[in-house]
């Protein structure tokens, strides 16, 4: 079964339409990677995802469960999904100790917390994501970009989903930070059996998480497939242009213009 | 030892020493004398009308009107009270009336301007909309209009400027509040389902809470004002009952016998108005607000007038090929707010030959951006830079740049930054932007500009010159911004370019455009480059020789189309082993850079904590330690 599914999904903002007749589907377990240029609907769909935007026509399912709509039981079907954002620095409320931050995204599950229970888990969510459950009441900006993005990442696991959606989590992040945040995505999948979208301008590293890769291009997916048969053998001229412009380590770039 | 912090790890830094100095808010010039204010007023205001009351309500005909004396220290009045006993009574009623209007434009701001931020769109916009109007209303007259209705008295006069007060504290809140509601966190909240009350208490509230603040403590002070005016023209307290500006008023009448009958007042209303301000001053705690930024820019300022070593440095001319641009034992230092000075870049050598492509690759904080600020002899104050060399072409740029040389850096030279958006100036057409090089520093006619800068455009592949120049930054897409700056670069005689960051923003597609476009620019007019990145693959593939830089220190320079083979240093392998490519393998985990490695120079625990592969995060104690190391 599909964890998440997406039916010819349109998203309008006023009168430009945005996202064109969507169709994709992350199986259970596994992880989607959305590649396309920026502008070209990939984070809108995130946005529908989660009920951030309301699309004008399609459905998402989430385990089955319809999540469009006002109705508590679509609200309770979004809350299956939880987004990780691109910028760690705006995505943390300042003010608030991080471990706040993520006990406060715990109601997402749905279930009533004790306090006690309520620090135990968010502990549990650091460790989980490899920062000392000491840290808890510290604010973020004793944090580093990397490790802000690890306390987004183990807010948005607070609310139990099956779905994970990391929109550019790494766009905004050094390097060597990628690797690790990389990584960790890759690890917590493997003990939690997460499903996930991951979106990213970035097709080296959509190519090095995803098991299935769509490319996008003005609000429609012009090709999708398994990662490793759809980036050797592209079918899509706009797959291929994609590929080139990918600088190669040593390699000089070629203009042919 | 000079200390040593990248730039990353300064937020981490603060975010340990805030709690010392979130406590340590008051104990400033203004925080302290805020607090005896504070004190002062609120003695006179509970003990006043119990200590003066027998003097200030004693009849005395026999002395009315005696002048200022030590008996009287204001004078008396028509009917023989001492003035300075009836202005100490006077204090508690004023204050009152100030506070309690205060509180009332404070808190009706809020309710109206926080309702309006969770408001769907349409009533939003039709509160709003009210609420702008009536901001454009004057106060006086909305103050008189409440006269009318409820005839003049300290609660009418309360009551109307408390109300006059609400639409601008409204919009405050409002402004402040929408700021908020944009951001992810906020949005994070709604996704795990926050509802609005929840994110205006636990989000929002919090946020605006120091603005408003400052905003309070200033419309104290203005209401003072306000109602000080009002009495004094009779509309506000009225007899029997007086405040500050009834006494102000009365003393007015006799300025010429008893000037401090009318001053004594006065004295006291100027008192509590600088009162209200030093508050709102040590509130904004904030740096860049208030007096202490004063005091922190005027510390900077001499700081950056330490004198440097610059002994002049003879041109080194007699070197087989003079380099375009070279800096030698270049270091770059800026105050760090306590008295000391932090160096972001140590020692760098770097020389350009004519036409020659450098890459300057490093993390965020590497100093690479600044290695080519100085080139460009971009950085001011409070950046100290001090080099045994630093010239472009015959200018030296370690001694006083002169104008004329000013105007060839101006030609000669070309920046492309990362953010066209904020680089370009989005009030000017691109047309404007790209004449100015030509007809400032080149002294081209109008026409002539023009055409230079359509030439430009037209080099850059963006068609349809003519219309272009006339359109603004906002309606150029991300990639033809870049192009644009490039353009701009195009429009003098650039000899040397320096890119930062120019296709950071952009796709891999744009990027490959405008790194084609920058090619071409390149190859036709000869120019060098200077081009920074974070990314050591797009780096060694558009340049020649690439720098690699950690913490302020060149790392190593290696050649381009080398650099898998002949990287030795173990900071360059592992920049280049950790970035995922078209072949990695992708059943293993990314190789991270080991922690032995990031820990050399890092101060704090940006890369330490993401490198450890078993998750030891760096505790309190790393933290403290750096930020010890950071003090020394």
């Amino acid at each position: 079964m599909n964890a998440l599914e997406i039916q010819d999904l349109r998203v309008r903002y006023g009168r430009t339409t945005v996202v064109t007749d969507v169709s994709l589907a992350v199986p259970k377990g596994r992880t989607v990677g959305l590649v396309g240029e920026s502008g070209s609907g990939k984070s809108t769909i995130a946005a529908a995802a989660v009920g951030l935007v309301r699309p004008d026509a399609g459905t998402i399912r989430v385990d089955g469960a319809d999540a469009v709509g006002g109705g508590s039981a679509a609200r309770r079907a979004r809350r299956r999904m939880q987004l990780v954002f691109q910028d760690p620095f705006s995505a943390l409320d300042p003010l608030l100790p991080v471990g706040d931050s993520i006990a406060e995204a715990l109601r997402a599950t749905g279930r009533r917390w004790s306090r006690a229970e309520r620090v135990e888990r968010v502990r549990e969510l650091l460790r989980q994501v490899h920062l000392d459950p000491d840290r808890a009441g510290d604010r973020p900006a004793a944090f580093s970009g990397g490790q802000r993005q690890r306390v987004t990442i183990a807010r948005a696991l607070a609310g139990e989903p099956s779905v994970l959606i990391a929109d550019e989590v790494t766009s905004a992040l050094d390097v060597s930070v990628q690797g690790a945040i990389l990584n960790l995505l890759r690890e917590l999948q493997e003990e939690l059996g997460i499903s996930m979208l991951f979106i990213s301008h970035n097709l080296a590293v959509v190519r090095y998480i995803s098991d299935e890769v769509c490319v996008m291009r003005q609000g429609r997916i012009v090709e999708s497939g398994p990662t490793e048969s759809l980036l050797e053998t592209p079918g899509d001229p706009y797959t291929q242009d994609l590929l080139d412009a990918v600088p190669v380590l040593g390699e000089r770039m070629v203009f042919s213009d | 030892m000079t200390t040593f912090v990248p730039r990353d790890t300064a937020p981490a830094i603060e975010g340990v020493r805030a709690k010392p100095r979130r406590r340590s808010r008051w104990i400033s010039v203004p925080g302290i004398a805020a607090i005896i204010g504070v004190a002062a007023l609120l003695v006179i205001a509970i003990i006043g009308p119990d200590v003066w009351i027998q003097a200030a309500t004693e009849r005395n005909i026999a002395e009315r009107w005696s002048p200022a004396g030590p008996q009287h220290p204001f004078g008396t009045d028509d009917i023989g009270r001492d003035i300075f006993a009836r202005v100490m009574v006077a204090a508690r009623l004023s204050l009152l009336l100030t506070i309690g209007a205060t509180a009332m434009l404070i808190i009706g701001g809020l309710a109206i301007g926080l309702t309006a931020a969770i408001l769907p769109r349409h009533p939003r916009r039709a509160l709003i909309w009210i609420m702008d109007m009536l901001l454009a209303f004057p106060w006086l007259l909305l103050v008189l209009f409440f006269t009318v209705i409820w005839d003049a008295s300290a609660a009418g006069a309360m009551l109307a400027i408390g109300l006059a007060g609400i639409p601008s504290i409204t919009r405050l809140v409002y402004n402040m509040a929408s700021s908020v509601t944009d951001q992810d966190y906020v949005r994070a909240a709604r996704v795990v389902g926050v509802g609005p009350l929840g994110i205006l208490v636990r989000h929002v509230l919090p946020n605006i809470a120091n603005p408003l603040l400052v905003q309070s403590a200033a419309s104290a002070s203005v209401t003072l004002l306000a109602f000080a005016g009002l009495s004094f023209l009779g509309l506000g307290v009225q007899a029997p009952e007086y405040d500050w500006g009834r006494l102000l008023n009365e003393g007015l009448g006799h300025l010429y016998t008893n000037p401090m009958a009318a001053i004594g007042p006065g004295i006291l209303i100027v008192f509590a108005g600088l009162v209200f301000t030093l508050i709102s001053e040590a509130v904004a705690e904030q740096p860049g607000q208030g007096l202490r930024a004063l005091a922190r820019a005027t510390r900077m300022a001499l700081l950056a007038k330490v004198p440097s070593r610059r002994e002049p440095v003879a041109v080194s001319k007699h070197d087989d090929e003079a380099p375009l641009a070279e800096v030698k034992d270049l270091r770059i230092a800026f105050p760090d707010g306590a008295g000391g000075v932090v160096e972001r870049v140590s020692g760098v050598d770097l020389r350009i030959a004519p036409g020659e492509v450098v890459g300057i690759v490093g993390e965020s904080g590497s100093g690479k951006s600044l290695t080519a600020m100085a080139f460009a002899g971009l950085l001011e104050a409070p950046a100290i830079v001090t080099a045994d060399a630093r010239r472009f072409d015959d200018i030296d740029l370690n001694a006083k740049i002169g104008a004329a040389d000013r105007k060839r850096l101006g030609v000669e030279l070309g920046m492309v930054f990362q953010d066209p958006l904020t680089s370009l100036n989005p009030a000017l057409t691109i047309g404007r932007q790209l004449t100015e090089v030509p007809e400032v520093h080149m002294g081209m006619s109008r026409s002539a500009a023009r055409t230079r800068a359509a030439q430009a455009l037209d080099a850059v592949g963006i068609d349809d010159s003519a219309r272009r120049l006339k359109q603004y930054p906002h309606e150029f897409s991300g990639g033809m911004r870049q192009r644009a700056m490039i353009g701009m670069a195009l429009t003098g005689t650039p000899k040397l370019i320096i890119a930062d960051e120019p296709t950071t923003a952009l796709d891999v597609t744009v990027q490959r455009q405008v790194m084609g476009v920058l090619r071409r620019a390149q190859e036709e007019t000869g120019a060098a480059i200077v081009f920074i990145s974070h990314d050591i693959a797009l780096v060694s593939a558009f340049c020649d020789r690439v720098m690699v830089m950690k913490d302020g220190v060149a790392v190593e320079m290696l050649d381009a189309a080398r650099i898998r083979e002949d990287a030795t240093h173990p900071y360059t392998q592992a920049l280049i082993a950790c970035l995922p490519d078209m072949k990695s393998d992708r059943t293993k985990p990314l190789p991270v850079i080991p922690a032995d490695l990031a820990a050399v120079a890092v101060a704090g625990d940006a890369v330490v904590a993401q490198a450890a592969p078993g998750g030891t995060a760096p505790s309190h104690a790393e933290s403290a330690a750096a930020a010890e190391e950071v003090k020394a």
